[in-house]
């Protein structure tokens, strides 16, 4: 996998609106309490973020939506039991969202055996269809500088975990690298971006 | 601990396997230092989703609103007191007279499962979904569906949910079989709600029932009580 392509030259503007971010937390904890209005704004200052991550890693359109929709109910049904005391309210919304990507990934990987299809539609495709529509947000910038900030090694191998939806041994396994290390270039990585990007612990 | 505690990168972007996932999380579930660096790193992994960020059509929002409409979200995950926290082995005569109640209180049988799904699924499952013997036990949970399918000539029972709430933080769902003069003998984790389906492990076929509990990550060796649910077995 190629790693995350710098922003196109060409890339349009940041998008306008939304100047200051709605507080997640508190549409999460209205949407818990059945506020069909504050979970439209939170689709709406989520939803660019969750649909990329759900095309990037499952690849296919039509099952990103699936996916995009499933993560939203689950969201909805589960938004009365997030804890900001564990994490941030988009972390824990992209967790769900992603863990049901790698999910269908992997399930549908179990199943290609005989369905033949499948590997058709799941010849890596070129980056461009995503990156092309990628906002070139500020935020976007600043995370893929920090990006550049990890040893090849580290950035390949969370790109592959993350963006891939394969497990550690596999990422070891497509690296060259022994069994048991590509875990520890995942958090090694992580942890470097953490600290460039200056994210807490929450 | 210190090889465990290298898993919570790999924890935070779903690299892990179903079982070192069932490891971590009993883990993380004693150790505090690995949940807030799996806090950071998670927020750390939903960054990446920056750089991907593509508008979705139109429709989608509608759809999504459309479902949301129709369903209630889940109430808060409530503490529970000491009472429900006290782990209590199910004796076979309990178990039995749980799952007579149970029969009692409406399993519906051979509901015809939709094949939509079944293309995504491993073929062990499948051969259970497909079994000429396959009996079908199905039990609405609070606006969920889970059903089980056993074969007893392939000796193989797989769960299969729909809409499951996930586990409370921490926990998991334990699936277990229930043996005449034995009780209830674990039969696997699974560590999602939503549609899962879930092979069980162990021996289905000389199983009286079987049931699913919530546990703490990692599982338990003896139910917690009160079960989730618990499904009767037709008997030869």
């Amino acid at each position: 996998m190629e790693p995350i392509r710098p922003t196109p030259s060409g890339a349009p503007a940041p998008e306008a609106g939304a100047p200051e971010a709605p507080d997640l937390g508190q549409l999460l904890k209205l949407s818990g309490r059945g506020d069909e209005s504050a979970f439209a704004r939170l689709y709406d200052a989520m939803a660019a973020r969750v649909f990329g991550l759900a095309v990037r890693v499952v690849r296919d359109r039509a099952q990103a939506e699936e996916v995009v929709q499933e993560s939203f109910l689950e969201i909805w049904r589960t938004s009365g039991r997030f804890d900001p005391d564990r994490g941030s309210a988009v972390a824990w919304l992209l967790t769900i969202v992603h863990r049901r990507a790698v999910d269908r990934v992997r399930s549908a990987e179990a199943s290609s055996r005989r369905d033949t299809t499948y590997h058709d539609r799941n010849q890596p495709v070129a980056h461009d269809a995503t990156a092309e529509a990628a906002q070139a947000s500020l935020e976007a910038r600043r995370v893929r500088g920090a990006l550049a900030s990890l040893t090849d090694a580290q950035r390949q191998a969370i790109e592959l975990a993350y963006f891939g939806g394969y497990t550690h041994t596999e990422v070891a396994s497509m690296l060259d690298l022994p069994v048991g290390t590509a875990k520890t270039r995942i958090r090694d990585g992580l942890i470097r971006l953490r600290d460039e990007m200056g994210v807490g612990a929450s | 601990m210190i090889e465990i505690h290298a898993l919570s990168g790999a924890y935070a972007v779903d690299a892990l396997d179903d079982i070192e996932r069932a490891q971590f999380e009993r883990h993380l579930a004693e150790c505090a230092e690995c949940r807030a660096e799996v806090a950071g790193l998670r927020s750390t992994a939903a960054l990446l989703a920056e750089t991907t960020a593509t508008a979705p059509p139109e429709s989608l929002r509608e759809r999504v609103l459309a479902d949301i409409a129709t369903v209630r979200p889940l109430p808060p995950a409530v503490a529970t007191g000491a009472a429900t926290r006290r782990r209590f082995r199910l004796a076979p005569l309990a178990a039995a007279a749980a799952l007579v109640a149970a029969v009692g209180t409406g399993v519906v049988v051979t509901q015809p499962w939709a094949d939509d799904t079944s293309q995504t699924q491993l073929s062990a499952v499948d051969q259970v979904l497909q079994a000429d013997d396959a009996e079908r036990y199905t039990k609405a949970i609070d606006g969920s569906e889970a059903t089980m399918v056993r074969s007893r000539s392939l000796n193989k029972a797989v769960l299969v949910t729909k809409n499951m709430a996930p586990p409370p933080e921490g926990k998991v769902y334990e699936l277990w079989l229930d043996h005449e003069g034995i009780g209830m003998v674990p039969a696997g984790l699974m560590a999602q709600g939503g549609e899962q389906m879930i092979l069980l492990e162990g021996d289905p076929a000389t199983a009286t029932g079987a049931g699913i509990t919530v546990e703490p990550a990692g599982g338990s060796e003896e139910p917690t009580l009160p079960p989730v649910t618990l499904f009767a077995f037709e008997q030869a």
